[in-house]
């Protein structure tokens, strides 16, 4: 038995907004009886305003499935056009206090089928990329823009998730590779948008890099600043100190003069490296490199 | 009111299973193997235990009857034993509705370790074709395993004949029925099935007890390797509550055997036409004329069988769905789909089984809820109209 949320189950039990919209200006329908579960989505909107006056769904799935339609029209009802667009699934899944991680699909179908309804009612064709991309997953025909799309915006990074999210893969597990190359793929350009040079090979378990407040850069001023500091009192006698990188958080350092060899050394950098954590408010080691290493 | 019709999947311990084993947890807790008297008395209900299991499989001996912990060890030590006894030969038949313990296996056999597996499929009333069968068969078939009886349709199976035909190539028969004993007279002394499984907990016994029949003179090989027990075929202490347990749930089998095809086979009757009389586009899968009594599985046209299992489960209503959301996996059942049952129906199968302690309030509270829940959920569907499938057609942008 799935352990839905008591807002999943009460949407189930009485569905909102359920049934045909007789005087509809826009419809989205999404999903196949094929695959277990479809959606029509039923809107009416002010030609003025573009605002959402009216919604209804008809859902043809499991439980999780009509809570999302149902959930979906609630979200969406008064907002315009565009506001509803920004939907995400996430919200929906949100609206309804979480969903089973099997069940995100049912939330990506709810969103869908907002796009192809306002696409409908735009005169426009629904998700031309969907033409354009190539069909990942036969068995429930999902194709490569969808999985982009869904892995983009949830930050997925395994196939079991993009099968949770979308059903793709999720039957004969022959696309399974062609959707690790799209995994791999979108966390390129992720890691790309964030960082301006070639990030590394994402790992398996690789996480999207994001900034940090604060950032890289503010950082590494922190620690020159305080390397800068230090360098006085060291050239008092007749040192001195160069800082040489930032690994994560490792500094490497290269004593130079008169610490090269000084008994005080260790004591010298426990200094810089507690100077460090105070500026920088995180656990660093200072670690000397010498001209031979 | 609730109505428990899933005992198919699992049964209520009969009361007077629960009192024979009782003891066993407490005064007579000696171990069988042990020479002393706290073991003896206990080595002897599990003697009486298993001469019951032989009377309900209508074995020869009760040295034939090896107790295990489950269906699932039955089978894959049937499988794994028929297969080492057979060296030379190299071909495996099984039907594409095995329950996952067999054909899970089968497959696994064929992909890891080179033998060839040959997966009779089933027609659209879920039957098997003994043509197809026989020109299969052949001196390098090392074991046939087929089901007695389907757990989702109840369909019964032709093992006997089966069997027989195996033997006329000497391949070793094994067959998986979990779902058949207790409900169909079985008399294995005047068969040809070598192998047996079955689990206890079908049949109003508790859970973790099965039973492997192996005929007398057998080659065998063991998978559980160790003590003496079960005469060295099967190692591990035994599990004496799951075997008295059993042993009293055999007795009680053969005592009503003839009420499942009297009283439960009247009640399953009366739910499946109490419910299609006021449910269009709804119909009843498997076999009709060869069918287990106590198993309704019917397909609900354009709906989903997980939102029908919420409602049902609402109404006190416990059932089960060969629907790919109830499973957790994506696609409907793989019996559903070796059937051909269309994908309109096969996500709204709903499968109500009946055990000979179902009353008929039960039933008439099932036939006064499943017709409302068809429609409520129908009203929600995007393919149904008025009154049956919508004119007009749900075409998605893409599928």
């Amino acid at each position: 038995m799935w352990d839905y949320t008591d807002t999943v189950k009460d949407h189930f039990f009485n569905p909102r907004n359920a049934g045909e919209l007789k005087d509809a200006n826009a419809t989205g329908e999404v999903g196949s009886i094929s695959c277990g579960d479809a959606l029509r989505l039923s809107l009416k909107v002010d030609p003025e305003t573009e605002q959402i006056l009216e919604a209804t769904f008809q859902t043809f799935g499991c439980g999780s499935a009509i809570a999302s339609s149902s959930a979906l029209t609630e979200i969406i009802k008064g907002k315009t056009l565009d506001e509803a667009l920004a939907v995400s699934n996430q919200e929906i899944a949100d609206f309804l206090g979480g969903l089973p991680p099997e069940k995100m699909h049912c939330s990506v179908m709810g969103q869908e089928a907002l796009q192809a309804a306002v696409a409908n009612y735009r005169g426009e064709t629904f998700c031309d990329g969907h033409e354009e991309g190539d069909l990942v997953c036969k068995c429930f025909a999902i194709d490569s823009v969808l999985i982009e799309n869904v892995v983009r915006a949830n930050k997925l990074t395994t196939i079991e998730e993009v099968t949770n999210y979308t059903k793709a893969g999720g039957a004969c597990a022959s696309c399974h590779e062609k959707i690790e190359h799209l995994i791999a793929k979108v966390l390129g350009q992720v890691a790309a948008e964030v960082a301006p040079e070639p990030a590394p090979a994402p790992a398996a378990s690789a996480h999207i890099a994001r900034p940090k407040p604060g950032g890289k850069l503010a950082r590494m001023k922190k620690i020159e600043a305080v390397i800068a500091e230090v360098r006085p009192i060291l050239q008092q006698d007749r040192g001195d100190i160069e800082l040489v990188d930032v690994d994560d958080v490792i500094v490497f350092v290269k004593l130079l003069g008169g610490c090269v060899g000084c008994h005080m050394e260790k004591m010298t950098l426990a200094g810089i490296e507690q100077k460090l954590q105070a500026a920088l408010g995180e656990p660093v080691q200072v670690v000397p490199v010498s001209d031979w290493d | 009111m609730t109505a428990y019709l899933d005992n198919n999947a699992t049964t209520a311990c009969a009361p007077e299973v629960v009192s024979a084993l009782l003891p066993f947890f407490s005064e007579q807790f000696g171990n069988p193997s042990s020479m002393h008297e706290f073991g003896s008395k206990v080595e002897g209900a599990i003697r009486n235990a298993r001469s019951e299991v032989q009377q309900l499989l209508g074995a020869a001996l009760d040295s034939e009857i090896i107790f295990t912990s489950c269906a699932s060890e039955s089978n894959n030590t049937a499988i794994h034993s028929a297969l080492k006894v057979q060296a030379g030969r190299k071909e495996i038949i099984t039907s594409a509705v095995e329950h996952p313990a067999v054909l899970s296996l089968c497959k696994y056999l064929a992909e890891h370790e080179g033998y060839t597996l040959h997966i009779l499929p089933v027609d659209g009333r879920g039957r098997l074709n003994l043509a197809h069968y026989e020109s299969l068969l052949s001196e390098r078939t090392a074991l046939v395993s087929i089901m007695w009886a389907n757990n989702e349709t109840g369909t019964l199976f032709p093992v006997l004949k089966m069997a027989e035909m195996a033997k006329g190539v000497g391949a070793i028969f094994h067959t998986d029925a979990v779902q058949a004993a207790g409900k169909v007279p079985i008399n294995l002394k005047d068969s040809a099935i070598d192998m047996l499984s079955l689990s206890g907990h079908k049949l109003h016994a508790p859970k973790g007890i099965g039973v492997l029949y192996l005929r007398r003179g057998l080659r065998y090989r063991p998978l559980l390797r160790g003590g003496h027990q079960e005469r060295g075929r099967r190692a591990g202490t035994e599990n004496v509550t799951g075997i008295v347990g059993l042993g009293e749930a055999a007795r009680l089998a053969r005592e009503h055997m003839n009420e499942e095809w009297t009283t439960v086979k009247r009640l399953r009757d009366r739910l499946e036409v109490g419910v299609l009389l006021q449910t269009p586009y709804a119909f009843v899968t498997g076999d009709p004329d060869n069918r287990l009594p106590n198993t309704a599985n019917i397909a609900f046209e354009y709906i989903e069988g997980e939102a029908i299992l919420l409602h049902l489960n609402h109404a006190g209503i416990a059932a089960s769905s060969g629907s790919a959301c109830t499973s957790g996996s994506l696609e409907p059942s793989h019996v559903m789909r070796a059937m051909g049952i269309p994908y309109t129906a096969a996500h709204g199968t709903v499968r109500f089984s009946l055990s000979r302690y179902t009353t008929e309030a039960e039933i008439d509270h099932v036939i006064a809820t499943v017709p409302k829940i068809i429609a409520n959920l129908r009203k929600l569907s995007p393919y149904w109209g008025e009154s049956g499938p919508a004119q007009k057609a749900f075409q998605p942008e893409y599928a």
